[in-house]
C-alpha cells in the first residue's frame, strides 16, 4: 500500500512547482475577485471553483502524458476542430448576432476554443515532421494551417479569438525561424491591405476601433464599455479603494464585471499597486514558461512551449489593454482570473503541456 | 537510450537565433511598458479626473425637506402640525417598467394608466411628480413594485386639528409647504425652516444605495405658540356661527382679548372653511374679516369721544348736555336720536347712546384735539399684529373735517376700523388709560402700552359703560351672571357706493369683570337679515355667552352676586340711534 507521502510525490511528479504556485495564486485571486465583482454571490464563486477543479484535473492528466502522445493527437484534434468550425459556420446557433456555438445535443460547445490548442499543436507537429528539410514551402503550408481556422473564426464573427489564435500560430512560425524578409513582406502586405480589411470588418467591430480613438463621442452607447473601464481603473488611484469598495463595480456601472472587465474591478479596488502585483504574477508565469521553452528538448516541444507562453502573455496584454482603453474591446478574458470554464480549461491544458514538456524531457526517446 | 537536456546545442535547426530572442524580449518589454505607462497615466496622473467622472455617476445631491414648525395655542394645544407623506416622482430617462407594472402603479395612484405611461416615459424631462403627498402605506405599495426610476420624496403635509374653527387665523400652506394665508404666511420664515441637502450614492438604476453625508442638515422650522386659547376660540367660533345663523346675517366676526396683556385669546369668523380639505375654497371665504376688512363702527366709538372731552376738561360725567329733543342740525344736516330727550348727562349719553349728545361733546373740541385723541387710541393705524393683509382703518386728516363730519365721527360714522383695532382701543378702559399692543403670539410678559387717557378719565368712562348693560341701557342682553360688565353697542348703516343704505352692521364691545377687567370681547354681525338688527339685540347676546363662559373657564373671581342679572329692558329701549 502506498504511503501518504508516496501518493503526494506521485501526484506532484509531473507538476512544475514554480508554475503551479504562480497560477494557483492567480486562480485564488480569481475567486477573491469574483466574490467582489458578483456582489458576494457565492454561487458564482463556487461555479468558478468548479471550473478551476475541472481545468486542474485536465492539466494534471496532460502534464502526466508523455509528449509523443500529444504529438500523435495533433492531427486528429486539428481535423476535429476544423470539422466543428465548418459545422458552426453551417448550423451554428446565433446569439448576440454571432454564430459561435454548436449544439451537439447534450451541450453547446464553442469549437474556436478548441482551436486555441489545436492550431499551435498542429503547426508544431508539422514543423517537427519536416524539421530536417524545412523549405519556404513548409512555411506556406503552416501559414495555411493557421489562416484557415482564423478566417473561419473571424467570419463568425469573433475578432478576439481569431486574433489570439492568429497570434499563437504566428508565434510558432516565428519560433520555427520564418525568414525575417518574409515577415517584413507580410507586414507590408498587411498594411497595404488594411483598407480592404477595414471594409471586411463588421460595423460593430469598426465602432469598437473608432471608440478607442474617442470613446466619449458615444458615452452611453458604444463607448460605454471603454469609458467605464477607464473610469474604474483610474478611480483606483495608487492604492485602490479597498476590497469590496469599488463604487463603479458595486453600483452596477461596470459591465461584464466577472468576465472580460474583471481587471477593472481589480484595478479599482487595489489600485496601481495591485496592478503591479498582478503584472508581477503574469511576468512570473511567462518567465517560467520561457525557462521551460529554453530547456525544451525537441523542436516540437520548444515550438509548443514558446507558443503557449507567448499566447498567454498576449491574452493578458490584450485584456488589460482593452480594459484600460489602449486596445479595442475585443472580448478577451483576463487569463486565469475572468469567470469562465472554457477559457480556464484551455489555459490549464496549455500549462499542462508546458509541465509535460518540462517533466518528460529526460524521458524522450530518440 | 535516454538523452539529456543539453541536446539543444546539438541540433542546429532547433537553436533560436539570438536576434529572435531579443526581438521577442523587446516586444514583451514594450507590451509591459505600454501597460505600465497606461497604468501610471490612468491611476497616477489622470486619476483625479477619472475619480470625479466616476463620482459623477453615482454621487447625487438631493434635497431634504425641513419639518415645518408646529403651531400651538398658549397652552400647548396643537393647532397646526406637519405629518410626513411621500411624493412619487420619476426621472423618465431611468424608467424601466413593464406595461403590467405601469398598470399596477396606475391602480395604486388612482391615475389613468395611459396618461401615467405618457408621463413616466416623457424623456424630454428630468423630473416629474406623478403624485404628491401620498399616505405612507400607499407609498409603501409603490416601493414594493420596485420599478426602476420611480422614487419617493419625503414631504410634509399640514394638518389642522381645529379645522374651520381656527382656519382664518392660521391660514394654510400650499403643496410645497409654503404658507399662503394667515399665520402660516406671516410667520413663514420661522415656521418653514430651510431645506437641507444630502449626498447619496445611487446605482446605475437610480436607486439610492446609501446615504453618504449630510451636506447641509435641514434647518427645521421653529414651533410657534400663539396667544390663542383654543377653548375660548372654540366658544367664540360656536357663538359667532350661531349668532350669524340665528339672525340670518351675511357674516360675523369675534375677537377676544386678554384685557391686561393685549394677547388675542380668540379670533373667529363665520362663515369659515376647512383648511384640511384640499379643494380651493371660495376666495371670499378665505378672508379673515376681523382683521382684513373695515366697517364703520357706529356707536361703539362714543366712549372715545367722551373720553377725549373728559381728558380735555370740556365735560365731566355729570355735565348736562342739551340733547335738543332728538334733532340737532349741523351745517345744514340733521342728526337724530331714536329716544328723544330734552337733556342727558354725559354718562346718560353713553347709556342711551345719544347721537345728538355725542355730537355736541365732539364739537366742544377743536378738530385737531379730537383727531389727536383718536389717533393716539390707534384709530387709522394698523395694530401691529402683523397679520397679513391687515386693514389700517380710516381716520381722515382733521384739516379737511367739516363740522358735520366731526359730529358724525363722534358716533362712528365717517370713520372705519377693523374689529381687532376696535377691541384694542377698548383696552384703555381696562388698563387705567393705557392702550395695550395686541399680539397673536403668546407673551411671557404683558405687552407695553401707550398712556392715552388719565386713569381718572378711563375709570369714569368704564363706569358709564357699565350703565349700558343695566336697565335703561341699550344692552341689557349683554349682562352676565356673577360678573359686572362694561360695554357699548353699535349699529351702523352700511355704506354702499358712497350712500348709506338700509343694511346694518351690529356690534358690541365689552369688558368684564368691570371692577378689574380680565377680558375684552368684540362682536360684529354683518347685515343681520332678520327683524332684529340692533347691536344690543344681535351682538350683545353672543358677547354675553362668550364672555361669561370664558370668565368661568379662566376661573375669574365673581365681582357681582349671582342674581345680578336684571330683567331685560323692553325691546324698544335696546334700540339705538343708527
Amino acid at each position: 500500500m502506498l504511503t501518504k507521502r508516496e501518493l503526494q510525490r506521485r501526484f506532484m511528479a509531473h507538476l512544475d512547482p514554480i508554475l503551479l504556485l504562480s497560477i494557483s495564486l492567480l486562480m485564488l485571486l480569481s475567486l477573491v475577485l469574483i466574490y467582489s465583482a458578483s456582489d458576494g454571490n457565492w454561487v458564482r464563486v463556487l461555479g468558478q471553483f468548479v471550473n478551476i477543479l475541472v481545468a486542474f484535473a485536465a492539466m494534471w492528466i496532460v502534464a502526466n502524458m508523455p509528449l509523443h502522445y500529444l504529438m500523435r493527437s495533433a492531427v486528429p484534434i486539428y481535423i476535429l476542430g476544423m470539422v466543428l468550425l465548418v459545422c458552426v459556420a453551417l448550423f451554428g446557433d446565433i446569439s448576440h448576432g454571432a454564430r459561435r456555438w454548436l449544439n451537439i445535443g447534450i451541450a453547446t460547445i464553442q469549437p474556436s476554443e478548441l482551436m486555441k490548442i489545436a492550431v499551435p499543436l498542429m503547426m508544431a507537429w508539422y514543423f517537427e515532421k519536416h524539421e530536417a528539410t524545412l523549405t519556404l514551402k513548409n512555411y506556406f503550408v503552416a501559414a495555411l494551417l493557421l489562416l484557415l481556422p482564423v478566417a473561419l473564426i473571424a467570419r463568425q464573427p469573433d475578432l478576439g479569438t481569431s486574433v489570439l489564435i492568429g497570434a499563437s500560430g504566428f508565434y510558432v512560425l516565428f519560433l520555427a525561424g520564418l525568414s525575417w524578409r518574409i515577415m517584413l513582406g507580410m507586414a507590408v502586405i498587411a498594411a497595404a491591405s488594411a483598407p480592404f480589411l477595414w471594409s471586411m470588418l463588421h460595423d460593430y467591430q469598426r465602432h469598437r476601433i473608432l471608440m478607442l480613438l474617442d470613446p466619449s463621442q458615444d458615452a452611453l452607447g458604444k463607448g460605454y464599455h471603454t469609458i467605464q473601464g477607464m473610469i474604474a481603473v483610474g478611480s483606483g488611484g495608487l492604492l485602490g479603494k479597498g476590497y469590496l469598495n469599488g463604487t463603479q463595480t458595486h453600483l452596477d456601472f461596470l459591465p461584464e464585471r466577472t468576465t472580460d472587465f474583471i481587471f477593472a474591478v481589480w484595478s479599482e479596488e487595489f489600485g496601481f499597486l495591485g496592478n503591479l502585483i498582478l503584472l508581477g504574477l503574469y511576468i512570473f508565469v511567462i518567465g517560467r514558461g520561457f525557462v521551460i521553452t529554453a530547456n525544451a528538448s525537441t523542436y516540437f516541444t520548444r515550438l509548443m512551449a514558446g507558443s503557449i507562453t507567448l499566447t498567454f502573455f498576449t491574452y493578458a496584454f490584450v485584456n488589460m489593454g482593452m480594459v484600460s482603453g489602449i486596445l479595442p474591446v475585443v472580448g478577451v478574458p483576463l487569463p486565469l482570473v475572468s469567470y469562465g470554464g472554457t477559457s480556464m480549461l484551455t489555459l490549464l491544458l496549455g500549462f499542462g503541456m508546458l509541465m509535460s514538456v518540462h517533466s518528460h524531457k529526460q524521458l524522450v526517446k530518440t | 537510450m535516454i538523452q539529456h537536456s543539453n541536446s539543444v546545442q546539438t541540433n542546429g535547426q532547433m537553436a533560436l537565433p539570438p536576434w529572435r530572442s531579443r526581438v521577442l524580449f523587446v516586444l514583451l518589454l514594450a507590451g509591459l511598458g505600454g501597460l505600465l505607462v497606461r497604468g501610471i497615466y490612468l491611476q497616477g496622473i489622470h486619476n483625479d479626473f477619472l475619480q470625479q467622472k466616476g463620482a459623477a455617476r453615482y454621487s447625487r445631491e438631493i434635497d431634504i425637506n425641513a419639518h415645518r414648525g408646529m403651531i400651538s395655542d398658549r397652552n400647548g394645544e396643537r393647532l397646526a402640525i406637519s405629518t410626513p407623506v411621500e411624493s412619487i416622482w420619476v426621472s423618465p430617462q431611468d424608467v424601466e417598467a413593464t406595461p403590467k407594472q405601469v398598470m399596477q402603479l396606475a391602480l395604486i395612484l388612482g391615475m389613468n394608466a395611459e396618461e401615467l405611461r405618457k408621463r413616466m416615459f416623457d424623456t424630454s424631462r428630468d423630473f416629474i411628480y406623478l403624485k404628491r403627498q401620498l399616505p405612507p402605506e400607499q407609498a409603501e405599495k409603490v416601493v414594493r413594485l420596485g420599478i426602476s426610476g420611480v422614487s419617493l420624496k419625503r414631504e410634509y403635509r399640514r394638518y389642522y386639528p381645529g379645522g374651520e374653527v381656527t382656519s382664518h387665523l392660521l391660514g394654510f400652506t400650499d403643496v410645497d409647504d409654503n404658507g399662503q394665508e394667515g399665520i402660516e404666511l406671516a410667520l413663514q420664515s420661522k415656521l418653514g425652516g430651510k431645506a437641507g441637502s444630502q449626498r447619496v450614492i445611487k446605482d446605475r438604476r437610480g436607486h439610492i444605495v446609501e446615504d453618504v453625508a449630510s451636506v447641509r442638515a435641514p434647518k427645521e422650522g421653529s414651533d410657534i405658540a400663539l396667544s390663542l386659547d383654543s377653548k375660548i376660540q372654540f366658544l367664540a367660533f360656536r357663538e359667532i356661527q350661531q349668532a350669524v345663523e340665528q339672525h340670518k346675517a351675511k357674516a360675523g366676526s369675534i375677537v377676544v382679548l386678554d384685557a391686561k396683556s393685549g394677547e388675542v385669546l380668540a379670533l373667529a369668523n363665520w362663515p369659515s372653511y376647512n383648511p384640511n380639505n384640499r379643494g380651493k375654497p371660495n376666495v371670499n371665504l378665505l378672508r379673515n374679516h376681523a382683521v382684513t376688512d373695515l366697517f364703520e363702527p357706529g356707536s361703539t366709538m362714543k366712549p372715545f369721544t367722551v373720553a377725549a372731552a373728559l381728558e380735555l376738561g370740556k365735560v365731566t360725567p355729570n355735565t348736562i348736555i342739551n340733547t335738543e329733543h332728538g334733532v340737532y342740525a349741523v351745517g345744514g344736516r340733521k342728526i337724530h336720536d331714536t329716544h328723544p330727550e330734552a337733556s342727558l348727562t354725559v354718562a346718560q349719553v353713553i347709556q342711551k347712546s345719544s347721537n345728538v349728545g355725542a355730537s355736541k361733546i365732539a364739537l366742544s373740541m377743536k378738530p385737531e384735539q379730537f383727531w389727536h385723541s383718536l389717533n393716539e387710541n390707534g384709530f387709522g393705524s394698523q395694530t401691529g399684529c402683523e397679520f397679513p393683509g391687515e386693514a389700517a382703518g380710516r381716520l381722515r386728516d382733521f384739516a379737511k373735517w367739516r363740522p358735520i363730519e366731526q359730529a358724525t365721527m363722534s358716533y362712528g360714522n365717517g370713520i372705519s376700523v377693523n374689529l381687532l383695532q376696535l377691541a384694542r382701543a377698548y383696552t384703555v378702559f381696562a388698563n387705567s388709560g393705557v392702550m395695550k399692543t395686541v399680539t397673536l403670539l403668546k407673551q411671557e410678559t404683558p405687552t407695553v402700552g401707550v398712556q392715552v387717557y388719565s386713569a381718572t378719565t378711563a375709570h369714569a368712562v368704564r363706569d358709564m359703560l357699565e350703565m349700558v348693560v343695566k336697565p335703561g341701557g341699550t344692552a341689557p342682553l349683554a349682562q352676565i351672571t356673577g360678573y359686572r360688565v362694561a360695554g357699548k353697542t353699535g349699529t351702523a348703516h352700511k355704506l354702499e357706493g358712497g350712500q348709506y343704505v338700509n343694511k346694518y352692521v351690529a356690534s358690541f364691545v365689552g369688558l368684564a369683570p368691570a371692577s378689574n377687567p380680565r377680558l375684552i370681547v368684540a362682536v360684529m354681525i354683518n347685515e343681520p337679515g332678520g327683524a332684529e338688527y340692533y347691536g344690543g339685540q344681535v351682538a350683545a347676546p353672543a358677547f354675553s355667552n362668550v364672555m361669561g363662559a370664558s370668565l368661568r373657564l379662566l376661573n375669574v373671581p365673581n365681582d357681582a352676586p349671582l342674581d345680578n342679572v336684571m330683567q331685560p329692558t323692553p325691546a324698544d329701549l335696546i334700540a339705538e340711534e343708527v
